[in-house]
C-alpha cells in the first residue's frame, strides 16, 4: 500500500474554504487540473455513496465515489472506482483544520492505493504535487497568499 | 459539564525539530515562561510513558502531571493532571504535530477537556487557552528562533547529548554473508564538527562484501561494522557545525565503514542536505554510486560525444548509473551482463549494446562491432583480466573500479605497452575528500536525478536484521539495481 500526504496552510478560515470545496462535484470550480464534472444518476453531490464523473484537463476520465463526508470535521473521503492512472483500492481524504490563531487553516490531502512497483515513483510525484499540491496552489492563490 | 479547549498555529521549523523538543516531557520549563521550573518524578525518563512531572508556576501554583499517550510516529502527546493549586478537574490535553508539506514547517494542534467548580468556567478556559496555550505557542517560536533547543541554558548538557542506542549489523569473524549478525551499539552525542544521524536508508556496496571477507581488514578490525553510506535525519549537532540543523534530511558518504545501523554518528564533513524530491532509499540507493559515475565519467574517462564505454554488470547499482548517465553525455555505451533479463533492464537505463555474458567472454564482440572500448569499467577483477586486455582499444583507458569475482593478479607495465593503456584504480574517497568537493558531486547528482539525466536504478530493500540476507543476494549475482537496508 503506496500512501502520499500533502499538507498547506491556506489564507482562510476554514470555514471559507470549506464552502468552496465541500461540493464533490466542484472540482472543475476551484482545481485547474479539471475540465468537467457530473453526478451521475441525477443525485445531489452531497449524498454520500453519489459518484463523481468528470475530466481532467489532458482528457482523462475518472469516477469516483463519495465515502464520507463530514461538515463536522471540514472532511471528505472518496474512492477511485474508474481511472486511467493506473491504481487501485485508492481511498483518498481531504480534510480541514482550523488554525485558532488567524484567519486560516490547515489543508491536507492524503491518498492510499495500490500500483505496479515501478510506477510508485511516478504516482507518487503525480498525486502528491499534481493533484494535491496542485488543489491546495488554486486555493492560495484564490484566498490570497500572505 | 467539560470544557473544551482548543488553539493551534503554524511554527517555521521542520516537524522533527519541533518535535524533539515537544517529546520531551520535561522540557516545558525550558521554553514556556509560565512554568518556573520541572522535574520528572522518581528516576523515569522523561518520554517513558506514565512519568510524571512535577512543576511550579511562576505564579506560584504547584501542578503534578503523567504522560498517558507518546507517539513519534503521529507526533502526538497526551497527559493528564494527577494533581494541582488550581481548579483544573479531570484535565486531559492533547498534543498533536503535523507536517506542513508545502513548506517544511509545523502545524501544532494542542487541545483538552476538563471540568472546573461553578462559575469559574470561562475564567479557566481562558488561562488555559490564553496563558498556556497561545503563549506557549509565541515561547516555543521564540525558543527555536533564538536556538534554544541547540544549546542549554546552563551550559550543562543537552538531555539529548547522551549516548543513544543503535541496532547495528556486527561483522564478529570475517567470512560468508552468515557472520553479519544483529547486535546493539551506542551513537555517542555528537562532537565538536560532527553530526548525529537517525538513519533510515544504508547503502549496499561492493565495498562492504570485501570488508565482511576480510580481504581490507586495516579498514575493518573486529569487531566492525560495515557500510560507507546512509541517508535520514538529523538528531543533533555538535559545537561548530554549521549548515545542517537537527530535523534535517540528511545522506552521508565516508572513507569509515560503520553505516549498518539505526544511529550513527558522524563527522559533518561527510553530511549533504537532501533535496525534498529525494527519498531516503533513494538517496542511500544513488549517493556513492552516483558520485561514482560522476568521476569516473568526468574526471576518469572524460567520456564525451563518441567514446565507446565498456560497463561490466551494467544492471548493477554502479552500471546502471553509469549507463544512463553516459548515454546522455553522448557515448557508444556497451555493457555486459550475466542475463537477458540484466540486458532488458540495463538497455532500458541507456546500455545500447548489452552483451549477455555470464561466462565473462565478450572482447570478441567488442572488437568486431566497435574496434575496442576506449574506456572499461570493470568491476569484475581477475576473471576478466585477459579479456579486458583484448576488448580495449589502442590508448584505452582500463578503470578497476571493483574484484568481484577475485583479486586482479598484477598486471605488468609491458602489457599496457602494446595498446598504450592506462590503469586507474580509484576510490572514491579521494574524490569525495573535501566537503566543497562532496557537496559538488551530489549536486550533480540530484540535480541529474531530477532533470531525467540520471534514472534511478530499481532499488531492492532489506530490513537491517536481515543485512546478511541483502549480501548473500549481491553476492549471486542475480539482484538488479541497487540494494538498501531500511534500519
Amino acid at each position: 500500500m503506496i500512501r502520499v500526504y500533502t499538507s498547506s496552510v491556506v489564507d482562510a478560515s476554514a470555514d471559507t474554504v470549506w464552502s468552496r470545496i465541500r461540493d464533490f462535484n466542484g472540482l472543475p470550480q476551484w482545481h485547474p487540473g479539471i475540465a468537467d464534472s457530473r453526478i451521475e444518476n441525477g443525485e445531489a453531490s452531497d449524498r454520500v455513496g453519489c459518484i463523481r464523473h468528470f475530466h481532467t484537463r489532458d482528457g482523462g476520465m475518472i469516477r469516483e465515489r463519495l465515502l464520507a463526508l463530514s461538515d463536522y470535521d471540514y472532511s471528505c473521503v472518496y474512492e477511485i472506482l474508474e481511472s486511467p492512472m493506473g491504481v487501485e483500492n485508492y481511498v483518498a481524504t481531504l480534510k480541514l483544520t482550523p488554525v485558532t490563531d488567524g484567519a486560516r487553516c490547515f489543508a491536507e490531502w492524503s491518498a492510499e492505493f495500490d500500483c505496479a512497483e515501478s510506477r510508485e515513483r511516478e504516482l507518487v510525484e503525480t498525486i502528491g504535487q499534481g493533484v494535491f499540491q496542485g488543489g491546495f496552489d488554486a486555493l492560495k492563490r484564490h484566498f490570497g497568499r500572505r | 459539564m467539560l470544557q473544551h479547549v482548543v488553539r493551534s498555529t503554524v511554527i517555521d521549523a521542520p516537524i522533527d525539530r519541533v518535535w524533539a523538543v515537544l517529546r520531551d516531557f520535561n522540557s516545558h520549563d525550558r521554553w514556556h515562561d509560565v512554568v518556573a521550573e520541572s522535574r520528572i518524578e522518581g528516576d523515569e525518563r522523561s518520554d517513558q510513558v506514565g512519568c510524571v512531572r512535577s512543576f511550579a508556576l511562576k505564579d506560584g501554583n504547584r501542578i503534578r502531571e503523567q504522560l498517558l499517550t507518546l507517539s513519534d510516529r503521529e507526533y502526538k502527546s497526551t497527559y493528564c493532571i494527577v494533581e494541582a493549586t488550581v481548579a483544573l478537574q479531570r484535565y486531559v490535553a492533547t498534543v498533536t504535530l503535523k507536517p506542513v508539506t508545502d513548506g517544511d514547517r509545523t502545524f501544532w494542534h494542542w487541545e483538552s477537556t476538563f471540568a472546573t467548580p461553578p462559575g469559574q468556567e470561562r475564567e479557566l478556559r481562558e488561562m488555559v487557552a490564553r496563558d498556556v496555550y497561545e503563549a506557549g505557542f509565541e515561547n516555543l517560536r521564540r525558543y527555536l528562533r533564538d536556538g534554544g533547543d541547540r544549546r542549554s541554558a546552563s551550559g550543562a548538557p543537552l538531555p539529548t547529548a547522551l549516548p543513544m542506542a543503535s541496532r547495528q549489523a556486527v561483522v564478529r569473524h570475517y567470512g560468508s554473508p552468515d557472520v553479519l549478525q544483529p547486535g546493539d551499539g551506542e551513537a555517542a552525542a555528537p562532537a565538536a564538527g560532527e553530526v548525529r544521524i537517525r538513519q533510515r536508508a544504508i547503502g549496499v556496496n561492493y565495498l562492504d562484501v570485501y570488508l565482511r571477507k576480510g580481504w581490507i581488514p586495516a579498514m575493518l578490525p573486529l569487531p566492525g561494522v560495515p557500510g560507507m553510506e546512509a541517508a535520514g535525519t538529523v538528531i543533533d549537532v555538535g559545537a561548530g557545525v554549521s549548515g545542517v540543523l537537527p530535523g534535517d534530511r540528511v545522506a552521508y558518504l565516508g572513507p569509515r565503514p560503520g553505516a549498518y545501523c539505526s544511529v550513527r554518528t558522524v563527522p559533518a564533513a561527510w553530511v549533504v542536505r537532501l533535496p525534498a524530491a529525494v527519498e531516503d532509499d533513494v538517496a542511500a540507493a544513488t549517493l556513492l554510486k552516483g558520485i561514482t559515475a560522476d568521476y569516473l565519467l568526468r574526471d576518469l574517462g572524460r567520456v564525451g560525444p563518441g567514446t565507446r564505454l565498456l560497463v561490466h554488470a551494467a544492471a548493477g547499482g554502479v552500471g546502471l548509473l553509469v549507463s544512463s548517465w553516459a548515454r546522455r553525455l553522448g557515448a557508444t555505451v556497451i555493457g555486459t551482463v550475466s542475463s537477458e533479463a540484466k540486458a532488458r533492464v540495463a538497455r532500458d537505463h541507456g546500455c545500447e549494446f548489452p552483451i549477455v555474458a555470464p561466462d565473462h567472454r565478450f572482447a570478441e564482440t567488442v572488437q568486431s562491432r566497435f574496434g575496442g572500448a576506449d574506456v572499461v569499467i570493470d568491476g569484475i577483477g581477475d576473471a576478466a583480466r585477459e579479456e579486458n586486455f583484448t576488448a580495449l582499444a589502442r590508448r584505452g583507458h582500463w578503470i578497476s573500479l571493483g574484484q568481484a569475482s577475485g583479486a586482479l593478479q598484477p598486471l605488468s607495465a609491458d602489457r599496457l605497452v602494446e595498446k598504450s593503456i592506462t590503469f586507474s584504480r580509484p576510490v572514491v574517497f579521494d574524490y569525495t575528500a573535501s566537503p566543497a568537493d562532496l557537496v559538488a558531486r551530489a549536486g550533480r547528482v540530484w540535480q541529474a536525478l531530477a532533470d531525467g539525466t540520471l534514472k534511478a536504478p530499481p532499488i531492492e530493500r532489506h530490513a537491517l536484521g536481515a543485512a546478511d540476507e541483502a549480501h548473500r543476494r549481491l553476492e549471486s549475482r542475480r539482484t538488479i539495481g541497487a540494494l538498501v537496508l531500511i534500519a
